[in-house]
């Protein structure tokens, strides 16, 4: 399986190189692209340099453009997808339809992929996006058991599937939710960030650290305690008598153990969230994901464990790709 | 500008459906009804026999009636659903972009708020593949509205906005409902028509933030564009949509039309608004480009 690792900077699309990747995805340093945050992403240029590195080292480059342009203003995405040709890229990862229509007439040679943002969820759209876009990959939505993706797999044969292994997880359908505008006024479809740093504030409470995002409380824990970042889906609230995390625990995702299965499932790529992460982050989880690959090519047992300090509040799922966890 | 009455995304039990159905049709103001099961294709064996009884209703007291697919098709036994909302000989409202993929090229269908459709390239798109009405995503502000109104216009689209109701910020594969009563979505035992306006979701400081509606999350102040209506009727927009909840739907209906009418917001529209939202509180941040939980005093 293809291994598909985060770039934030050309550091660490050098260093997912080096450490086995065997694609990168990255974006501009602009809202074109859903980790829109500051100091990270790419410039034309560093794009066009990172695109040539990764080429000398067999790695591919992807180059994700998967925010809703703003009315009136599609030119800015319509100027970075004729970079991203021109830079050599091996493909541009989409989700706005207008967009993707536009690609496919303006930019037929250049490989299209469906973003996560997109959430393309059953065989049906994803053999529509093929028809209509000419899309031949689609990176499929944290909604999915992995029964659902090798029934998905069978049905699309045109289109290859990547999915999430690694790093931050969204509870909800990508693309489709506006809980973190709701809260700030700024979105993953309309600005790239979600529950943005700009907006949390941490506040001393006695003996309490709250934790707020625009005018809202998303979690409180005893100052000695680790305070996770607050996203809004994993905050803790109430609900009737009820105290908790009504949506998500502090959780991330690691479906390292599951990869015989969605090999199985006839899954093509495998996807590490983390473009806001740092290079030796970055590297340390491509290596071992690598060794993983590699080691299931081969037909040997999966290595165990190396990767649950890197997880968010040390404790991991596998999401929906078991059919408990809905 | 009219109004459009949105699919309920509520679970509500048949009685209700058909008695409320029948109510809009004897004497709510609006041009037009979406219906049909848009949340849980799970809640739908147990009203779906109220869908042609309402249609034929609705139609019959002049009303112009489309049903609404699901918002998330993930199920085999879902794709069948959606592929068969358009052989039902009402016009569709696609609220998953899978049910389009049924729609034969260049037949009409509308498109639910829930499809991102934020700038002209997509409207574009939609359009020449059909699109005859489009009610925009609820996070744009009112420069991207009118722009995309403007385009609608030149096109044949009728372009509508989010007018009154709790509003749609999210869909997920799990079952919150279910998880706040220790269940998983397989074993919901339908818990989540307990709570037929969705059910609240409070910060630990005890602030009404969001409300929970199975899979899906709504905001648990009601969005609320009174004030903006003389701004909309300039920018071009031809409707608003109004979401149904379980207080007097016909009332709010009246005095909408009669605000429309006048080319402005009333105090009595304002009071049927407050009256009809849970809790009684109203949001309209993200038409100007605020937080949507916001009430800027407009």
């Amino acid at each position: 399986m293809e291994l598909v690792c985060p770039a934030g900077t050309p550091a660490a699309l050098r260093a997912a190189v080096e450490a086995g990747a065997h694609s990168v995805y990255c974006g501009f340093a602009d809202e074109t692209n859903a980790r829109n945050f500051p100091g990270l992403n790419f410039s034309p240029k560093e794009l066009a340099e990172g695109v040539a590195f990764a080429h000398r080292h067999g790695a591919k480059v992807l180059v994700a453009i998967n925010t809703f342009p703003r009315a009136g203003d599609e030119s800015l995405w319509h100027r970075n997808i004729a970079a991203t040709e021109a830079a050599g890229a091996d493909a541009v990862i989409l989700a706005d339809m207008g967009l993707l229509a536009y690609a496919a007439k303006n930019h037929p040679n250049l490989r299209r992929h469906l973003s996560v943002q997109a959430a393309a969820a059953n065989p049906d759209i994803i053999n529509f996006y093929n028809r209509e876009f000419g899309v031949k990959r689609v990176v499929l939505p944290r909604v999915l058991t992995v029964a659902e993706i090798a029934a998905i797999n069978r049905e699309t044969p045109e289109v290859e599937t990547e999915v999430f292994v690694f790093g931050g997880l969204c509870v909800m359908a990508e693309g489709r939710c506006s809980l973190s505008s709701y809260a700030t006024g700024k979105s993953p479809n309309m600005n790239g960030v979600c529950s943005p740093a700009t907006e949390v504030e941490y506040v001393e409470e006695g003996d309490q650290l709250a934790a707020r995002l625009g005018d809202f409380t998303i979690h409180r824990v005893g100052k000695d305690q680790p305070a996770p970042y607050p996203t809004l889906c994993k905050g803790c609230f109430t609900s009737g008598d009820q105290v908790g995390h009504i949506f998500e625990d502090a959780v991330s995702l690691n479906a390292q153990d599951i990869l015989p299965q969605l090999a199985k499932a006839g899954v093509t790529a495998l996807k590490i969230e983390g473009r806001q992460r740092s290079r030796s982050y970055v590297a340390q989880v491509v290596r071992s994901f690598r060794a993983a690959v590699d080691a299931l090519a081969a037909g040997q047992p999966m290595p165990q464990g190396a990767l649950a300090a890197l997880s968010e509040g040390q404790a991991t799922t596998t999401g929906a790709y078991a059919k408990t966890w809905r | 500008m009219d109004l459009t009455l949105g699919p309920n995304l509520f679970f509500w039990e048949a009685e209700r459906v058909r008695d409320f159905y029948a109510k809009i049709a004897d004497e709510a103001p609006v041009a037009r009804v979406v219906l049909g099961e848009v949340v849980c294709s799970k809640r739908l064996p147990f009203w779906q026999g109220e869908i042609p009884v309402a249609v034929e209703r609705l139609r019959a007291a002049g009303k112009e009636v489309w049903l609404s697919s699901l918002a998330l098709v993930t199920l085999k036994r879902e794709r069948t659903l959606t592929e068969e909302l358009i052989d039902a000989g009402v016009g569709i409202e696609i609220a998953d972009l899978t049910a389009l993929a049924y729609v034969p090229e260049g037949a009409p269908f509308s498109v639910s708020p829930l499809i991102n459709c934020y700038n002209v390239g997509t409207l574009d798109w939609l359009a020449a593949r059909g699109a005859r009405r489009i009610c925009l995503p609820n996070e744009l502000p009112m420069e991207s509205v009118a722009t995309l109104a403007q385009a609608g216009k030149e096109r044949g689209v009728a372009v509508e906005v989010w007018g009154f109701g709790r509003q749609p910020l999210a869909i997920s594969g799990r079952c919150y409902h279910a998880r706040l009563h220790d269940r998983i979505k397989d074993s919901c035992q339908f818990i989540c028509n307990a709570d037929p306006d969705g059910r609240e979701v409070d910060t630990l400081d005890g602030e009404r933030f969001l409300a929970v509606n199975g899979v899906q999350t709504l905001s648990c102040a009601t969005s609320f564009v009174g004030r903006e209506i003389p701004g909309l009727l300039a920018a071009g927009v031809s409707a608003l949509r109004l979401s149904p909840h379980t207080g007097d739907m016909v009332g709010l209906a009246r005095a909408f039309d009669e605000a429309v009418k006048a080319g402005a917001n009333t105090d009595a529209l304002e009071a049927a608004a407050r009256a009809v939202a849970p809790g009684g509180q109203l949001a309209n941040g993200y038409l100007h480009a605020r937080a949507g939980a916001e009430w800027v005093d407009a």
